[in-house]
């Protein structure tokens, strides 16, 4: 069971939060003008690392806020947590 | 707005043994339903200065803006308790059939604004937990830590209690008012007898 620190609520057990896949993924501004591999790619293709992982978290039991969470996908530690909008913090692989 | 003479507490058939308030000092915790609560929920932007003005003016209340706190006000029929749900929304709970007057201040004041007031008395019943060991009953089914130290009295949190969403509310060191859903607020009440027995759990007649 994960601890994740809820921006807003602080530490709050892994039941009260959804999980809402890869961060940082934007969609394209002038998506009717993509061919389908393009649409695809950003539909579907994910980076799905071993490693660090930029992700968003949703606090659905709780403030009901989205937010993003760096975690390593092996040993589950959290390394950052920061709110939609803020810059994806400077970590990389390995820096633990 | 429910008409009163209908209206019927989730919990009306579930507290036959009831015990006297005395035996509060023998019991280790203490339920109780507080039946048909005023309970009004407020969206707004909080970063809006006009929004949060506008509130203040209307109802005499500043929304508490840092997470998981209420701020309590005294009004003639008792205190209302603004409790911090998100960082644009808060619920208003207080004594019975206040809802209508406060919908229509908040309604009045916020014309013309990005914000919304609904009133959701009806959605949720208040049971309250008292007693020296309520803590030790709640730590069973619920994984927030709510010592007085990290959950002080006017501290507020939504969470789960034995997997029924909850709204929690510390209103004295002794007690806790937990707000649930009316379809789950039977589930809740026998799991927190069931949880309580062991520290001698009493149940206590309903009051507002
Ligand atoms: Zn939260």
């Amino acid at each position: 069971m994960l601890l994740i620190e809820c921006p807003w609520c602080g530490p709050r057990d892994e039941q009260e939060f959804g999980y809402g896949g890869e961060a940082h993924i934007a969609r394209p501004a002038k998506s009717a003008a993509l061919d389908d591999a393009a649409w695809a790619d950003y539909l579907f293709h994910r980076t799905n690392p071993k490693g660090l992982h930029f992700e968003r978290w949703w606090h659905a039991r709780g403030c009901r806020r989205w937010f993003n969470v760096a975690r390593d996908t092996v040993s589950h530690e959290i390394l950052a947590v920061y709110r939609i909008g803020e810059a994806r913090p400077d970590i990389a692989d390995g820096d633990r | 707005m429910v008409e009163t003479v209908l209206r019927q507490s989730p919990l009306s058939t579930c507290h036959p043994e009831v015990g006297a308030l005395a035996e509060i000092g023998e019991a280790g915790a203490a339920l109780r339903e507080r039946p048909y609560r005023t309970k009004v929920n407020l969206r707004g932007d909080a970063a809006d200065k006009a929004f949060l003005k506008a509130v203040a003016g209307a109802t005499g209340i500043e929304l508490p803006l840092e997470p998981n706190r209420t701020a309590v006000i005294e009004r003639q029929f008792g205190p209302v308790a603004t409790l911090w749900l998100g960082p644009n929304e808060w619920l208003f709970t207080g004594a019975p059939d206040q809802a209508a007057a406060l919908v229509e201040a908040l309604d009045g004041a916020l014309i013309g604004r990005h914000a919304a007031v609904n009133d959701l008395s009806g959605s949720r019943t208040t049971i309250e937990l008292s007693g020296p060991r309520h803590l030790d009953l709640l730590a069973k089914g619920c994984a927030l830590d709510l010592d007085l130290a990290a959950f002080p009295v006017g501290a507020c949190a939504q969470t789960h209690i034995a997997r029924a969403l909850v709204i929690l509310h510390r209103t004295a060191e002794d007690r806790v008012e937990i707000h649930v859903a009316r379809s789950f607020a039977e589930y809740l009440w026998l799991w927190l007898l069931d949880a309580g027995a062991e520290y001698g759990v009493v149940t206590l007649a309903g009051a507002p």
